[in-house]
């Protein structure tokens, strides 16, 4: 490729495309930054943090971070593992995280996260804030408990549904998802096949009576560490 | 040379748990050879006899009783283990944190569908324990050495965890034994 750059991500040159973000060439290279709000079908937004990297000492998150020439990366030092740590644990305890009866067990990418960390406990006090429950749509639900505001939702929506079922509401401590609908999520235009309600990395918004049919050990991430299949891909 | 002593107990949990410990079937012939068990429900002994060189505790705290018993295992057991997500999250119990105390009371003995109780009792025996205003995971109330998370963990990491800890090796659990659920 007469226009492909160089980048090194701990220590290791690989090849990238100037159009492409730290997270799209590392992926593309085989080396595995872990992400949360980011997803490939949706347009990035580093709200998360999870996928910060050092890019020439300063920190900056991968999803958004465009690629250059030179730059030199740092992925899994001990202080940024820490600080993905962190960020894992926060949002376990600014939630309720109920694993043990939630149909996202298994499947869920903020507990693969925590499961590829190591995270045996959380570090920080638990906060079991009120949150709730939207049932009112025939197919799809909508648990605030389990929310982690990666905004996955509100961006599949928009880009991909052509809609505009969901939007960040509030401030800091207050923000949630809210619905653009009378009163509730079924009042909106929100349908089961719309991309919104697949995208959810946790289990916030999940389809009706489709839960619990996949049996323990054949979860997405029962066997094998959330971003093997990045590795796997490596040269 | 005594083998070292291991006690354990059931606070705000389930006795899954527990269950869980005792699946691990035969090896409990091996683990009898390895530690005598000091309190426990599996024997059951009420107090604590002597230093215990491993405590593992099930369930959080939830009422007062829980908080000294989890404080007697803290003072007499060098290293103290939270296993279960009750222990180790608040688990199950905790879904009552949200929800005001006397709310939870109000729905158990007076107001729930299936109760019966026309005098509107509710119990408050001095010998009962005093209900704690949320339930507690076991680090927020002493200090926690070791975390065994699962609902239940299963045989397999209880057995890793503890064969690891006898012949004082750090606890490497494999990717398929750190489970949440």
């Amino acid at each position: 490729m007469s226009d492909s750059i160089t980048i090194t991500i701990d220590g290791k040159e690989i090849e990238a495309r100037p159009e492409q973000t730290i997270l799209e060439a590392a992926d593309a290279a085989g080396v595995y930054i872990p992400r949360l709000c980011s997803h490939p079908d949706l347009k990035p937004i580093g709200s998360c943090r999870v996928c910060v990297v050092l890019c020439d000492g300063r920190p900056q998150a991968a999803c958004v971070k465009p690629v250059m020439d030179g730059m030199v990366i740092e992925n899994e030092t001990p202080a940024i593992l820490q600080h993905r740590k962190n960020i894992i644990d926060m949002m376990f305890v600014e939630g309720n995280h109920f694993c043990m009866f939630c149909e996202k067990s298994g499947s869920c990418e903020l507990q693969a996260l925590a499961y590829r960390f190591g995270i045996t406990a959380p570090q920080y006090p638990f906060q079991f804030p009120e949150k709730e429950i939207d049932a009112s749509h025939p197919d799809v639900m909508l648990d605030h408990n389990r929310c982690v505001m990666c905004a996955r939702c509100v961006r599949a929506s928009q880009e991909l549904d052509g809609k505009n079922v969901f939007q960040s509401i509030g401030r800091g401590f207050e923000r949630k998802i809210g619905v653009n609908g009378e009163r509730a999520l079924g009042d909106t235009e929100m349908e089961a096949t719309d991309r919104a309600a697949e995208l959810c990395p946790v289990g916030c918004v999940v389809k009706k009576r489709v839960g619990f049919a996949t049996p323990i050990g054949r979860r997405d991430y029962d066997a094998a560490p959330i971003g093997s299949n990045i590795e796997g891909e490596r040269s | 040379m005594s083998k070292p002593r291991i006690a354990t107990t059931s606070l705000a949990g389930c006795f899954g748990c527990h269950m869980s410990l005792l699946d691990i079937d035969e090896r409990i012939l091996e683990l009898i050879d390895l530690v005598d068990f000091d309190r426990s429900p599996v024997d059951d002994i009420k107090h604590i006899s002597q230093r215990c060189a491993i405590g593992l505790v099930e369930g959080g705290c939830c009422n007062e009783e829980n908080v000294n018993v989890l404080r007697e295992f803290r003072a007499n057991c060098d290293t103290l283990i939270a296993f279960g997500d009750c222990a180790t999250m608040g688990g199950i119990p905790a879904l009552r944190n949200n929800i005001p105390l006397e709310e939870c009371v109000d729905e158990a003995y007076r107001a729930g569908v299936t109760v019966h109780n026309p005098e509107k009792i509710v119990p408050d025996d001095p010998e009962i324990p005093l209900l704690l205003d949320k339930v507690y995971p076991c680090h927020e109330v002493v200090k926690i050495d070791c975390f065994l998370p699962g609902c239940p963990p299963s045989a397999d990491t209880l057995w890793t965890a503890l064969t690891a800890l006898l012949s004082g090796k750090p606890i490497e659990l494999p990717y398929e034994l750190l489970k949440y659920d």
